[in-house]
């Protein structure tokens, strides 16, 4: 097996995580992505020096980690060549903000220090709880939400189609990979006078094949609607998810529930 | 129930693949299309479903194939590919089957009865909740027949259906295919299960028409076959085709 069939076993088993079965698969999609999108926006909308309060934002990937069966390692392991991207964003800002903010057992902290700190859990956050979303609810069915959403058929059949030509791609990839090998042992990967051909032929194969491929779906009915995936009803244990969620995220938004807490625990509030 | 006329089809404009092609299948008839590669088998099933833009009149139970008739022309003819990987592009067999029925306005309920009614008649229950990707070659190809028949089409158009099957699921397929009533028309150069599938055999030579007949009678015919750079079946050529 070489890389590239690794590459699209990961890619089948997000399909596979969001066939499971959980009382988190079986929300409404809808109400999954919209709690997403809340949850998202309210935790890129910590300020940078609002460490404490951004941490109780932890709970609800963990409580989804939990309530859907996925393993917390699962979610590091495909997230792992986007997550050193996402924390490298925050890198310099000890070195541009040393003005000194906070004092933890005798050591001084600089705000750039908080603020990369912040910016990386912001990251982390959100790509969680992405992940999580795509790894309980089919492609197709988010496709729906988001036509149910009014967005633009064309650009939700681009998505869909997207992620289906990434696994395309990978398959030719892969085919390819193996035919150069089998023909140039010993190489360590393709030799740079081969790329140009290399890239055109699996240009064209994938090109091909995404055609035949479409040409399939428009042949069973494909119009730009999603008739065939989520048809349930958007029910009252759907929309109690949302409501309940979206502003639990606000509350923690407006009240800093982790400082708190400190202030209860040691004293502060009496 | 087909009906072709004069129908040719360009990619480019000085060469055409298929030129004045005309023939008719009639309703539950079962037809081989066989040629040498190259011959335009699959062009012609590309036509007819519209993939391809043609000149000339293809009519499908009387409804002519145009871009404003194309959703009523697939919902009558399904079309099992060649390549099934491009046929199955759901998760599992059971999305894929139910794909084509409810984008046609089929309910839940309605494409679940199709669903469990299909693979019932073709003995493929155990495959319903199996992943695409972990299906072996033979039970991929019989998922995409079945994919197809869940739409209830009054055509079954197939392109090579047994290539790539090991002989045991090419037996499983020819039977399968025997025992639809659907009409078909089928492309092949498995002269073997055409055979033994089809009624009737139209030749393509160079993009036309070159016979049409009782397939027995054509696929007995060597100089026939030879002059369209094919060859008789394995069962009267024998295993050094002689």
């Amino acid at each position: 097996m070489n890389r590239m069939d690794r590459s699209l076993l990961e890619l089948r088993e997000m399909d596979t995580l969001a066939a499971g079965d959980s009382p988190v698969h079986r929300l409404h999609a809808l109400a999954k992505l919209l709690t997403t999108v809340a949850y998202i926006i309210v935790t890129v909308s910590f300020g940078k020096y609002q460490l404490d309060g951004l941490l109780i934002m932890v709970l609800w990937p963990a409580l989804l980690f939990s309530l859907s069966g996925i393993p917390v390692g699962t979610c590091f392991r495909k997230l792992r060549f986007v997550l050193p991207l996402v924390m490298a964003v925050g890198l310099f800002n000890p070195f541009f903000d040393r003005a000194p903010l906070l004092t933890v057992g005798g050591l001084t902290v600089s705000g750039g220090v908080v603020s990369m700190i912040t910016l990386m859990l912001k990251g982390l956050f959100c790509l969680a709880a992405s992940f999580l979303l795509m790894a309980t609810t089919s492609i197709d069915d988010l496709c729906a939400a988001l036509r149910r959403l009014h967005l633009p058929s064309i650009l939700v059949t681009l998505l869909l189609l997207t992620y289906r030509y990434v696994g395309v791609m990978t398959e030719e990839l892969s085919v390819m990979t193996d035919a150069y090998h089998l023909r140039a042992p010993g190489q360590r990967g393709i030799r740079f006078a081969a790329w140009g051909s290399f890239l055109g032929q699996l240009l064209l194969r994938s090109m091909d094949r995404a055609e035949e491929l479409y040409g399939s779906m428009q042949l069973r009915g494909f119009s730009g609607n999603f008739a065939y995936a989520e048809d349930r009803r958007f029910t009252g244990r759907d929309a109690l998810w949302l409501i309940l969620w979206t502003a639990a995220f606000v509350l923690c938004r407006l009240y800093n529930i982790p400082g708190l807490l400190g202030r209860l625990l040691t004293g502060g509030i009496r | 129930m087909i009906r072709l006329e004069n129908v040719s089809v360009y990619y480019t404009k000085d060469a055409p693949v298929l030129r004045n092609v005309s023939f008719t299948v009639e309703k539950g008839e079962a037809v081989g299309l066989i040629g040498a590669n190259g011959a335009g088998k699959t062009t012609l099933m590309r036509a007819l479903l519209g993939l391809l833009p043609h000149e000339g009149l293809i009519t499908v139970d009387g409804t002519e194939v145009t871009p404003k008739t194309l959703p009523e022309i697939r919902r009558k003819m399904g079309f099992v590919l060649q390549n099934s990987d491009n046929q199955m592009f759901m998760p599992t067999v059971y999305e894929d089957m139910i794909f084509g029925p409810m984008n046609y306005g089929a309910s839940r309920e309605e494409a679940d009865a199709r669903v469990d009614a299909v693979l019932a008649r073709l003995d493929l229950a155990d495959l319903k909740h199996r992943h695409n990707h972990k299906l072996s070659g033979g039970e991929k190809r019989m998922a995409a027949i079945a994919t197809v028949l869940a739409m209830e089409p009054e055509v079954l158009l197939m392109d090579e259906p047994t290539s790539a099957l090991d002989p045991r699921n090419r037996r499983l397929i020819i039977r399968t295919i025997r025992e639809l009533p659907e009409t078909k028309l089928i492309t092949s150069h498995d002269l073997d299960m055409i055979w033994d599938t089809c009624d009737r055999v139209i030749v393509l030579g160079r993009g036309s028409v070159a016979a049409d007949g009782p397939a027995q009678e054509i696929l007995q015919d060597r100089a026939l076959l030879e002059a369209n750079r094919l060859e008789l079946p394995l069962r009267l050529a024998g295993p050094d085709g002689a």
